[in-house]
């Protein structure tokens, strides 16, 4: 190297570390606990974080806080008594993790529903996911320090739990799917209380459009905050709006149908920024597709019997299955292997959020402590689905 | 204003700091007549989201923002050259606020000259 | 000067006090019922007419609640920090004027604490102050989330201090003094000051949220982020003086926005009398209190409207834009003063206050 080069060179590093003043100072990492009590990780999650200043360097997820055994619950269990177990799950919605595994039970029996008792389940199904994308509307907001539009939406997802309420008698943990049916009819007047409600849910989309997803701060703290490329996200196996707002059009409901979902018209809502802005925005767009299917099942519900032809005591013949399907927090399966008799011999449970969680580490390296806030929020999990 | 009459203010204020000091006191005194003790080792420990803390309780963190310090003297000091000028700004000359403006701007540039060199991101 | 005066003084000083942490204990009543009013819900409402005595009963049971160190802490800092946001908080109001003066018999009795000659820098040099309450709250805990949160506050506040004392200076330009009452006789004369300085006025206001750590720029106390920032590891009594004092800060905040910009006690109706009293200092102090509360609920309306900012962004407001286009500000009104004393330029808003 010539003595101009090398000159050239050093006052190059020099300028290169008169523009970084401020990374001169050494200082130790520090270890900071997020979790397991943190008012933004929704339950017992935990993330032990290295921080320098408040950006995060490197994260790692702790689970287990939660772990409840369902899976080997499920091996003790009856057909129906594994129902009551699957609703605690996701708990927000309950609802819509005993689909898989009745349609899972079902399959392995050759019982197809009756036509009311499917469009009854997606009804059901479609309520529990508006329910549980209220909530998120309104908490991710909290956790960006927007305070308002959790009530507001809390007051609508209300309305929309009293519907299941009125259907089920249960509000988050319905237990109401029986092998080859339901438990009971819709009440009197549901249709036309339904149907008033999906009004109010879709003035309330509107709402929250406008008042959050308009408002510049939101903006500002979501756009571009914690992109998930479109392989990354493949590769991590995560399901749901988190994937679809990568831009990857996957949904059960429209891949491989179940229930009536063949027979409704309903978009696969998708976004390719794949920020947390995108995530949010897609579930919004999802809430209102799901007040537009209700409302055609609304208008297509079949009369009929509400159970199949079914034996008295459940027996499931031998064999194994895995059944999927589209939940409001992505995709969850049942895989499910009974040798016969009574109750099943092995219950392995896919969970959306275990593996949406599961990209945290290479997500959260090198953001902010703000950004990690709100890249917590927008993938949206709930514990009960990451630990079972 | 009367130069005595100028200590009196500060009298009237110091009258308050009194009685905000009492407050506090009272309000101490007060808590440590109505609180029970029982101390615990678990109790007195640090907040960490609910668990053990990690590695140790003083532990350094880079003060990312001294930068940010260093500008707030500069212009700190600047506010106290201005206020006195700014009192009187009517009764003075041309002059003296052409030379406010050169103050001023010279400023405005080391705050430009700052944001250019890239010292008032947050890193 | 006698002892008569010394003895309103200290009256009038002992009220004000009182007064103030009768509106901290109504702001906080005033602020959950006015939130839950905005976030359909019912709010407080069971303790004492209208749920007014909320806070007293909350007050109580802070009382009761043990106080402790955490063993990390470093012991004295720890148990002054609070003192330190406290104090100043009270400080600072000593400045704003009430209402006008009056006159009993032959006494004269001010509606003000004191009437400082520098009363704008006192304002500027206890905020100043408060800022080490928070930061020392934080370093003292020896703990990590409120180390964090003194960090922020410490290059928050000291970044919003200079966008407020920028836009003070055009206020003392046009007024012509640095006393909050000379300030607010100057507007009775002409106008508000709002008027011409409506820029400066909303940068005051921004940066007076700013500085009380009120959303959407609470990120000392980010609830979601930092847990309770700098004083996570405070409870009980101590806890309360932190609380007391920011809501101290806001009424301050709002008080001093309506003298510099509002006209402070000044209204449309400043006349009459009563069994041969008087009553304008009764209507100065009315319109005084009707616009700070004005004031109180815009901070409400805020803090239930709008998400909170990221650090950089509040970093980036402050030094790029508030800064920037208060020192513009600056030097186009002492421009505009200078010409119009020299009677170049006609006194189209009226003249200044001198």
């Amino acid at each position: 190297m010539t003595s101009v080069q090398s000159h050239l060179s050093a006052s190059f590093a020099a300028h290169l570390a008169d523009a970084q003043v401020a990374v001169e100072i050494e200082t130790p990492e520090m270890t900071l606990n997020i979790g397991p009590q943190h008012p933004s990780t929704h339950g017992v999650f935990r993330l032990i974080a290295k921080v320098d200043g408040e950006r995060v360097t490197e994260v790692e997820p702790v689970l287990g806080y939660m772990h409840r055994g369902y899976e080997k619950l499920c091996e003790v269990r009856t057909y129906a008594q594994v129902t009551a177990l699957v609703n605690r799950l996701d708990w927000l919605s309950g609802y819509c993790n005993e689909i898989p595994f009745i349609l899972s039970a079902e399959k392995l029996m050759g019982i197809e529903a009756p036509p009311r008792v499917q469009y009854i389940r997606t009804i059901l199904s479609e309520l529990a996911r508006q329910a549980t994308f209220l909530v998120f509307l309104g908490s991710f907001g909290i956790e960006l320090g927007a305070l308002t539009p959790f009530f507001h939406t809390m007051r609508d997802r209300e309305k929309v739990l009293d519907l299941l309420e009125s259907v089920t008698g249960g509000r988050f943990h319905p237990n109401f799917n029986r092998v080859g049916g339901i438990l009971d009819d819709l009440p009197p007047g549901f249709v036309e209380e339904c149907a008033a409600v999906m009004d109010d849910v879709d003035k309330m989309c509107d709402q929250v459009d406008a008042l959050l997803f308009g408002n510049d701060i939101f903006r500002e703290r979501t756009l571009g905050v914690g992109v998930i490329p479109l392989d990354k996200g493949l590769e991590y196996g995560v399901s749901g709006a988190n994937i679809r707002a990568s831009g990857c059009a996957a949904d059960v409901r429209r891949d491989e149908p179940y229930l009536v979902y063949d027979e409704v018209d309903f978009d696969v809502v998708t976004d390719t920024r794949g920020d947390a802005f995108a995530r949010a925005y897609c579930r919004l767009q999802e809430t209102r597709e799901s007040t537009r299917i209700v409302r055609q099942c609304l208008k297509a519900l079949p009369s009929g019997p509400i159970m199949a032809k079914v034996p008295k005591v459940i027996q499931v013949p031998p064999g194994e299955v895995y059944v999927r399907a589209e939940n409001p927090l992505g995709e969850m399966g049942y895989y499910l292997v009974s040798r016969g008799g009574r109750i099943p011999y092995r219950v392995k449970v896919r969970t959306a959020s275990f593996n949406n969680v599961s990209v945290l580490p290479w997500l959260l390296e090198g953001v902010f402590m703000p950004d990690l806030i709100a890249i917590l929020g927008s993938l949206y999990f709930i514990l009960g689905d990451v630990d079972r | 204003m009367p130069i005595d009459a100028y200590y009196r203010s500060y009298l009237q204020v110091a009258a308050v700091g009194l009685l905000g000091l009492g407050l506090f006191g009272a309000m101490i005194g007060l808590a440590k007549v109505l609180q029970p003790r029982r101390l615990s080792d678990l109790k007195s420990s640090i907040y960490e989201c609910g668990v053990e803390p990690l590695g140790d309780e003083w532990s350094q963190s880079q003060v990312r923002y001294y930068v940010f310090a260093l500008l707030f003297v500069v212009f700190d000091v600047e506010a106290i050259f201005v206020f006195p000028w700014a009192v009187i700004m009517g009764t003075l000359s041309w002059a003296a606020l052409v030379e406010m403006v050169i103050f001023i701007l010279i400023l405005a540039v080391a705050l430009l000259y700052a944001v250019r060199k890239g010292v008032l991101r947050w890193i | 000067m006698d002892w008569v005066d010394y003895l309103i003084r200290s009256v009038v000083a002992v009220v004000v006090f009182a007064a103030i942490l009768g509106t901290c204990t109504l702001l906080v009543w005033f602020e959950r019922r006015g939130a839950a009013w905005m976030q359909v819900r019912v709010g407080p409402n069971k303790a004492g007419p209208f749920g007014l005595l909320q806070t007293v009963a909350d007050a109580v049971k802070l009382l009761t609640k043990e106080v402790f160190v955490p063993d990390s802490a470093d012991p004295l800092v720890y148990r002054i920090a609070p003192l330190l946001s406290l104090l100043p908080a009270f400080l600072a109001l000593t400045i704003v004027p009430f209402g006008p003066g009056f006159h009993i018999g032959d006494r004269y009795v001010p509606m003000q604490i004191a009437d400082l000659n520098i009363g704008i820098l006192w304002l500027l040099c206890m905020s100043s102050i408060a800022v080490y309450g928070y930061i020392l709250a934080g370093w003292s805990s020896g703990s990590k989330y409120p180390l964090l949160g003194a960090v922020r506050q410490s290059a928050q506040v000291i970044s919003y201090e200079l966008v407020m004392s920028l836009a003070i200076i055009p206020v003392v330009i046009w007024a012509g003094t640095l006393s909050t009452s000379g300030i607010v006789e100057a507007q009775s004369r002409y106008h508000w000051y709002v008027v011409p300085l409506i820029v400066p006025a909303i940068a005051f206001f921004v940066s007076g949220i700013a500085e009380t750590n009120r959303p959407p720029f609470d990120l000392v106390e980010a609830e979601s982020e930092l847990v309770a920032g700098a004083i996570t590891e405070y409870g009980g009594v101590r806890f309360m003086m932190f609380f007391l004092a920011e809501y101290t800060n806001i009424i301050t905040i709002s008080a001093i926005t309506t003298t510099l910009f509002l006209g402070g006690w000044n209204g449309p109706i400043l006349f009459g009398t009563i069994a041969g009293w008087s009553v304008v200092p009764l209507w100065g102090l009315f319109w005084f209190l009707l616009k700070t509360g004005v004031l109180l609920f815009v901070f409400i309306w805020v803090r239930v409207s709008l998400p909170r900012l990221r650090y950089d962004q509040l970093m980036t407001f402050g030094w790029k834009i508030m800064i920037g286009v208060n020192v513009a500000v600056v030097l186009a009104v002492s421009f505009v003063i200078a010409l119009m004393e020299q009677g170049a330029l006609p006194m189209f808003w009226a003249p200044p206050g001198r």
